[in-house]
């Protein structure tokens, strides 16, 4: 039987401030998802809270795999369930090798009942594995030895979020806008890679503002935010007039959202800003 | 064979040091009476059956041990009590070859300790030393063939009285300091080591220091001479048993590196943190050669060590790499001294200090040039990684230069494990623990690196064992 990842009514604050306001949401394994909305609508708060960012404090609502609420568990326990986020801005750990990462990280996930100190799958095998991960994305074997993110170009640093995903094989994924800061061929590689990897056995989320990925990962459902809000969900043609025509016309649909939109900008006119 | 049970002191909280064990000591040869005075002295250096030179080097500093005040700066010594140590300790009858002569207690925890298997997998020579006295040394025979001189400080007095006199004491005279004034008094045991020119020794040659008493003094006093053209990779390890009342640990090294000459001093102390660890080391780095002192400071109560390099002729290059690593109820005041004394010499410092769960980690450094050392170049670069806000970094740099025309630089930095790098790690399923461990691993990666393969493992584990149980 396939998983259910449920958002039931989440409401989000960071440091007291609102930022969700009832989101409700069913990813099936299997399904793809796309996620739009304009910068600060509340994509990325979604997706760290459905990971267990600490700084992102549920008001109420509930996030459930298969029933099961996942709102006390800590972004280890909730990794170790099969969720995984690509981060949107994917920070850089000094002088931690990604081979021994990931080593650590596959072991933990594929053996979600290990304990520290227990030992790592056996390395040769995870270092023929991890080598057949990375020429399919098309990546250079010596970044294996690189430290993580240490110096990494953009494009580099979103490659490196889709051969985790590719390692870890998660039950749900959720790309925070995978798809930006890449050249047109990495967008290639990155969407066929995803197109590889998103069978009947993960469901997928792809916050985007680009169509490209969309193409190759055809989303059954496309839900626009707005103010915090999913305002409305549609299918793939939906994605497609967003991307042509923008948002103007869903702000039209959903005044009281644009005006909430239009509040917050006053209040905070450096909420917008690409962090 | 089986293992025996180690005696643990679960009621002080051994946690998680797992060398808190001690053997039993009844069988012992001999052991002083607790206290410090000039009879104290004179029993060792009669024990040792030592000339009288010796002896009187000894009495000597004992009085500028008693003249010289307590540092006033530094780590808190209000609870040392000199007079309630032993000072020298005799465990066993002698030095042996083979590792089934030494008494077997003492073998089986160096067995404990791995140094057997280390010793046939990746030394060129071992020297063990249990309380007072060496009770085990071996090395190479193609290395004893070509010269090289690997022995404890005590027979390398009888078996090459020359030398010893020639060198001893003039890196570090007993006057420097206070401590090194008592280790002058009651030094006992340490290596000797001398690299006939041009002799290059491929493995490490390993030291490993052990206390096992209770209110035990180790004073171990180490003497290398690394001839023109030579090279040697010295490495120290030290542990001892976790006891609710102090120990102390108060050595000197002596290490002098001649033209051309390469020396690496690596040490990775992992004291109990019952241990004052207060220890003097310097080099003497002449034309052309290279002095490295790798310094990985974990455990102990107080450890105050700055090991210093004397770069004496042009060409002389100085670099310590240092780790300290502060948990709970430790102060690890550590540091380096470069002392540019020659024209065309340069310096480098790499310091890393951690401190977590009240931990206090201090840099202490010191760059000094006299008027001759023009041209020079000393870069000092220190970070701390603090990993709760109760735990403290403090860095104390000093610049002594009576010259111009040199370069100095210092960069410090003072960091915290940043919230979103333990989020994207727990989200690829790593605890928190694991995951600070990481972090912490990755800091101190720049140095770990330079170990040979099989010390940056140790050092790794020493590290994620700190680690466990900490967080949470
Ligand atoms: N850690 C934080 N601290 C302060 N404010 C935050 C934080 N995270 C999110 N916010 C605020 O919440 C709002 C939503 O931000 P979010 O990053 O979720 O937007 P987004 O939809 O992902 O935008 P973009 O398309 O630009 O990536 C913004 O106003 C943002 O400033
Ligand atoms: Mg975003």
């Amino acid at each position: 039987m396939s998983s259910l990842l449920k958002i039931t009514d989440l409401h989000v604050s960071v440091d007291e401030k609102p930022i969700l306001k009832g989101v409700s949401l069913e990813i099936r394994q299997g399904e793809i998802h796309a996620l739009m909305g304009p910068n600060g609508s509340g994509k990325s708060t979604l997706a760290y809270t459905l990971v267990g960012h600490p700084k992102y404090e549920i008001t109420s609502g509930t996030i459930e795999v298969d029933g099961a609420p996942l709102n006390d568990l800590d972004p280890c326990e909730r990794a170790r369930l099969g969720l995984f986020l690509a981060f949107q801005y994917p920070v850089t750990i000094p002088g931690v090798k990604v081979a021994d990462f990931l080593r650590h990280a596959v072991t933990n996930i594929r053996n979600p009942a290990r304990k520290e100190g227990e030992g790592l799958i056996p390395m040769r095998d995870f270092r023929k594995e991890l080598k057949e991960r990375m020429e399919g994305l098309g990546m250079d074997v010596e970044f294996a030895r690189r430290y993580l993110n240490e110096g990494f170009s953009g494009g580099e640093k979103k490659r490196m979020e889709i051969l985790q995903l590719a390692m870890l094989q998660p039950k749900f994924a959720i790309l925070d806008e995978t798809d930006s800061g890449l050249d047109s061929d990495a967008v290639r590689v990155v969407s066929e890679g995803l197109q590889k990897l998103a069978g009947p056995q993960m469901g997928v989320l792809i916050i985007t503002h680009h169509e490209r990925l969309l193409e190759y990962n055809v989303p059954q459902f496309t839900h626009v935010m707005l103010a915090g809000k999913i305002v409305e969900t549609g299918d793939a043609s939906l994605a497609h007039e967003l991307h042509n025509h923008g948002y103007a016309t869903v702000r039209q649909r959903h005044p009281t959202e644009a005006a909430e939109e239009q509040e917050r900008e006053k209040t905070a006119p450096a909420a917008t800003a690409v962090r | 064979m089986t293992m025996d049970v180690p005696v643990l002191e679960d009621d002080i909280g051994v946690g998680d040091y797992q060398y808190g064990f001690h053997d039993p000591t009844d069988k012992y040869v001999f052991q002083s009476r607790r206290g410090l005075d000039r009879q104290i002295v004179e029993q060792i250096s009669e024990m040792k059956n030592e000339p009288a030179w010796m002896r009187k080097f000894r009495l000597d500093a004992l009085d500028t041990f008693f003249q010289k005040p307590m540092p006033t700066w530094g780590g808190d010594m209000r609870d040392l009590d000199f007079q309630n140590m032993f000072y020298y300790v005799k465990a066993s009858q002698g030095q042996e070859k083979s590792w089934d002569d030494v008494p077997d207690d003492i073998r089986k925890t160096y067995d404990r300790l791995g140094i057997p298997e280390a010793e046939k997998k990746y030394l060129a020579g071992v020297k063990a030393q249990y309380e007072s006295e060496v009770v085990y040394g071996s090395l190479q025979e193609d290395l004893a063939k070509q010269g090289v001189i690997f022995t404890d400080t005590d027979s390398a007095l009888k078996d090459y009285p020359d030398l010893v006199r020639e060198y001893f004491g003039t890196v570090i005279p007993s006057a420097d300091n206070k401590f090194a004034a008592l280790n002058s008094a009651v030094w006992s045991g340490g290596s000797f080591i001398y690299v006939p020119k041009g002799v290059k020794i491929e493995f490490p040659l390993q030291a490993y220091f052990r206390i096992n008493t209770q209110n035990m003094g180790q004073f171990e006093r180490t003497l290398i001479i690394v001839d023109e053209g030579a090279s040697v990779h010295y490495v120290e390890g030290c542990t001892a048993p976790t006891y609710s009342s102090d120990s102390l640990h108060s050595a000197v090294v002596e290490i002098l590196v001649k033209r051309g000459g390469r020396c690496r001093y690596t040490t990775i102390q992992n004291w109990s943190n019952n241990v004052y660890n207060l220890v003097t080391k310097r080099a003497k780095a002449y034309g052309d050669s290279l002095m490295e002192w790798v310094d990985g400071n974990l455990g102990s109560k107080l450890t105050m060590k700055y090991p210093a390099i004397y770069l004496m002729e042009p060409g002389a290059r100085g670099e310590t790499l240092s780790i300290a690593f502060a948990g709970k109820g430790q102060h690890q005041d550590a540091g380096a001294k470069m002392v540019h004394c020659a024209p065309h010499t340069s310096s480098r410092v790499i310091s890393k200090s951690i401190s977590k769960d009240g931990g206090r980690a201090s840099y202490r450094g010191l760059v000094k040039a006299t008027h001759e050392a023009h041209h020079c170049k000393s870069n000092v670069v220190c970070d701390a990684l603090i990993l709760d806000s109760h735990s403290r970094s403090d860095t104390y740099p000093y610049i002594e230069v009576n010259q111009d025309n040199l370069t100095i630089e210092h960069e410090a930095s003072v960091s915290k494990i940043a919230e979103e790098q333990l989020l994207y790690l727990m989200s690829r399923g790593m605890s928190e623990t694991e995951a600070s461990a990481m972090i912490v691993t990755g800091f101190i990666e720049p140095l770990v690196k330079e170990l040979p393969m099989e010390y940056a493992v140790e050092m790794n584990r020493l590290i994620e064992l700190q680690m466990e149980g900490s967080v949470g």
